[in-house]
């Protein structure tokens, strides 16, 4: 009796010892964020500002409102690279509306219009990837490619190719307001990914979501309504980076239709993979979505703020991506 | 018999102590083509992975052209002359068919660049032979399967093959891409060329094989001249039965009228796919079990799958209880109350990374939720009393269904379509591939509902399953309902006789009992 004991007791200091590389990789995002933390806290100058905090949350917020978007088209086995290009459209388009006559004439209507038709315009990019993908049957890289590449056109030829400053203060609040001490645009971005995580984890739709992901063929015989639901995770993708580039455009009060959003479907794949997505589908980790935008963002802002130049910034953010896939692939073993 | 140009004598092959092959036997002429027919399992693929070098064989001697064979790997399978068509293809389908046809052996210009005039004046040419025309610059892609079969077959002659296997060649091809197929087998014999063709479709080897070898249980059966043979000679040694006790079980034991069970809760008329079924008639009651037999490729999985919306009607008509519309999706066929329980549990049934609970209740989820929030605690407690009711060994209701024996995965998937409590229920082979306590498991518990009312259609390759299981069994043939069976009073060798009678389609407005000749 007593030797078993001692047996079992062995057997559980064996697996003690374990949980540190175990945990690593179930939970290798926070440790990574944490390494990060520590390291900017010792070296980078006035880290631990109020400031700072503010400046990485509205910056982050952009990336992890994206992310949680692109998790949802991840989980279904596809990806969209038409994100950035999406947020160009919206925010190109937000400032044309307020400054219309119309918007001049009646400011209220105006401002409430420059966030609606944007975001409307956004989602229906994201169903016209999702019936590219699901009806045409395109492969999802090439299918969102096509507004990758146009989308982007379309939002420089709407804006004459040229940057528009305007003075908007009500609009600029989704950017720049404060609501109990902390941007807006960050209550936002974790107001969007609880209700994302909710509708994946207790909704029919996030259900079905996951189970497409994880193998179409059975979900489809067992009466998900696979089309649907995948143009929908699309369309959602859409709406969020819609959102995403009208705070871009908020924060500097100004748009730029070549740079609102650029290299933001990296940035957004790159979180989504950190977080614990998985490319082949089935699994949409929202939250980890967020705290992969999280170690993005506080990278960048590490170079940065240690003066390295944005070419060598670029390198490292690769490396994240090279590790997280390189942590993906043993995650499925 | 011409010389012979290939010889496996006494080929043993074990897999980890299990033995699947023993003392197999094949011999093929020059420019023969020579049928490999057998059940699944009987050791055919085997054999052919030893002849190409896949497998290494355990004893046996292997001549081939003349000299013993020492192949060890396909490569060398290739040079020496012998080229596998893979039921799945493996070509490029995104490359030029040129490119296809030459991939490993483009002919080089000085400097060792590819010399594609000449490719391509090649590759026309070898498509010639076989009356072939198409633009061999386009991509292989952008032709029908069966001339991407046919460029595989191309390739394989344009390699110098001397013997081309054919692995179930015509299974997705239509009956003109058929008849192209077969004037090239028949091409390739007329140049010396012979070909091993592996097939489930019996009639076909009447008309283009020579000889046929039989395989079952891992041994050569017989080898036979195609013209000493009968279809029914040929199913009878496959299955390992004697040809005149299935001829003598006769048809007497053919139940006439219908013995009612219940209302019809589903009649198909005249049904037809673009998948292999061609003239599908059905009818289910409440409570009954109607069994399907038939062959493989006989359009059984097939017939299933128009039921359950799957594959779109070209012909005919599916009734199911008054009121309720003719399914053209999955989601519509549940909400009609049928169930589909489909053949292959890994690609078309379990969602590995999901649990157990959420596995078992996917088809019942629009029934679960309200306003598209799913009520977990119902969730819960359904989970919980199928995991009891059915024996379910899973560690929690959350575990990964991946990680259950493959018993209780078919367990979990029964329940999937037990828990939308259906009126009918479609299993597709729902033994296979588990173990013998689980199986009797998933027998008895079907019995219990149909007991209480469900309607099952069982399709099954066991024999016993479907004569001991069934209350009546519907027999296919090349995609259209033949003849029905009743039990009590149907013994596997009726039902095996009514499998290898042949019927034609004009034979069958014929009354049954005039049918009663071979």
């Amino acid at each position: 009796m007593s030797d078993t004991n001692v047996a079992a007791e062995t057997k559980q200091t064996a697996r003690e010892l374990m949980i540190p590389k175990f945990s690593f990789r179930k939970h290798g995002g926070l440790v990574a964020l944490l390494i990060i933390l520590a390291f900017n806290i010792a070296v980078t100058p006035n880290f631990l500002q109020m400031q700072t905090l503010f400046v990485n949350i509205s910056q982050v917020a952009t990336i992890a409102i994206v992310a949680v978007g692109m998790s949802l088209v991840i989980a279904t086995g596809g990806i969209d690279l038409s994100v950035g290009a999406v947020m160009a459209v919206a925010g190109a388009l937000a400032p044309i509306i307020f400054q219309s006559s119309l918007g001049v004439e009646y400011p209220v209507a105006g401002l409430v219009l420059s966030v609606l038709i944007p975001v409307l315009v956004a989602a229906l990019c994201g169903l016209f990837n999702g019936t590219l993908v699901c009806v045409l049957k395109v492969q999802p890289i090439i299918a969102t490619l096509i507004l990758f590449i146009s989308g982007r056109g379309i939002a420089m030829v709407m804006t004459n190719g040229q940057l528009q400053t305007f003075n908007m203060p009500s609009f600029s609040l989704l950017g720049t307001g404060k609501l109990l001490g902390f941007p807006f645009q960050g209550w936002l971005a974790l107001g969007i990914a609880a209700v994302v995580a909710w509708i994946v984890g207790k909704t029919l739709f996030g259900r079905y979501l996951l189970a497409i992901g994880g193998n179409e063929k059975s979900a489809h015989l067992a009466g998900a309504p696979v089309r649907k639901v995948k143009i929908a995770a699309y369309v959602i993708c859409g709406s969020l980076s819609g959102i995403a580039g009208l705070i871009v455009v908020a924060i500097n009060s100004a748009s730029d239709a070549a740079r609102i959003g650029n290299l933001m479907e990296l940035d957004a794949i790159a979180a989504a993979v950190v977080g614990g997505a998985v490319l082949s589908g089935g699994r949409a980790p929202i939250f980890g979505a967020v705290l992969g935008a999280m170690i993005i963002q506080l990278v960048k802002y590490t170079l940065l703020a240690n003066g390295v130049a944005d070419e060598v910034a670029l390198i490292a953010k690769s490396m994240i991506i090279v590790a997280a896939v390189y942590i993906q692939q043993s995650r499925k073993e | 018999m011409h010389s012979s140009l290939l010889k496996m004598h006494g080929i043993n092959k074990a897999f980890g102590g299990v033995s699947a092959l023993r003392g197999a036997e094949l011999e093929i002429g020059q420019g023969e083509v020579h049928a490999l027919i057998g059940q699944n399992g009987a050791g055919k693929s085997t054999l052919i992975k030893i002849l190409t070098g896949v497998y290494r064989r355990d004893s046996g001697t292997v001549d081939f052209n003349g000299k013993a064979s020492t192949i060890s790997n396909p490569r060398e399978a290739q040079s020496s002359g012998i080229s596998t068509i893979y039921q799945e293809l493996t070509l490029v389908p995104l490359r030029s068919v040129t490119e296809n046809i030459v991939l490993g052996y483009e002919p080089r210009r000085i400097g060792g660049l590819i010399d594609w005039k000449e490719a391509h004046r090649r590759s026309q040419e070898i498509l010639a032979r076989f009356n072939i025309d198409i633009d061999v610059k386009a991509p292989l892609g952008t032709y029908s399967t069966a001339i991407q079969q046919l460029v595989a077959i191309a390739r394989a002659v344009s390699l110098n093959a001397k013997l081309v296997i054919m692995d179930e060649p015509t299974s997705s091809l239509d009956d003109n891409e058929v008849a192209v197929l077969f004037s090239v087998v028949k091409s390739l014999k007329e140049s010396g060329v012979s070909v091993l063709y592996v097939s489930h479709f019996l009639d076909e080897l009447f008309k283009i094989c020579d000889r046929v070898t039989i395989m079952r249980d891992g041994q050569t059966v017989k080898n036979v001249a195609i013209e000493d043979t009968s279809k029914l000679d040929l199913i009878a040694n496959m299955l390992g039965r004697n040809a005149d006790d299935i001829e003598s079980a006769g048809m007497t034991e053919f139940a006439k009228g219908e013995a009612k069970t219940g209302d019809v809760i589903l009649k198909t008329k005249n049904v037809a796919t673009k998948r292999l079924l061609r003239k599908f008639d059905l009818k289910i009651h409440r409570g009954e079990i109607v069994g399907l037999g038939g062959l493989l490729g006989s359009g059984r999985t097939e017939a299933a799958r128009a039921i359950f919306g799957v594959d779109e009607l070209t012909q005919g008509e599916i009734h199911l209880a008054k009121g309720v519309p003719q399914p053209v999706t999955p989601k519509q066929a549940i909400a009609a109350g049928i169930g589909f329980l489909s053949e292959d549990r890994k690609s078309e049934g379990i969602i590995p990374d999901m649990s157990v609970r959420e596995n078992l209740t996917l088809a019942l989820l629009p029934n679960l939720s309200r306003f598209g929030h799913i009520d977990h605690a119902r969730e819960k407690e359904l989970v919980a009393s199928f995991i009891s009711a059915l024996g379910i060994k899973t560690a929690h209701m959350d575990q990964p269904i991946r990680e259950l024996s493959g018993g209780n995965q078919q367990k979990v998937l029964l329940a999937r379509w037990l828990v939308t409590n259906p009126s009918l229920l479609i299993l597709d082979e729902p033994t296979r591939g588990v173990d013998v306590g689980a199986k009797l498991e998933i027998q008895s518990i079907i019995r219990r509902y149909v007991d209480k009312g469900l309607a099952v259609l069982l399709i099954s390759s066991e024999f016993e399953e479907l004569v001991e299981g069934a209350d009546r069994i519907v027999v296919l043939q090349d995609g259209i309902s033949v003849s029905e069976l009743k039990n009590p009073g149907i013994t596997e060798d009726t039902l095996v006789r009514a499998i290898a009678h042949h019927h034609t389609p004009e034979q069958q407005a014929v009354p049954r009992q005039e049918n009663a000749h071979v």
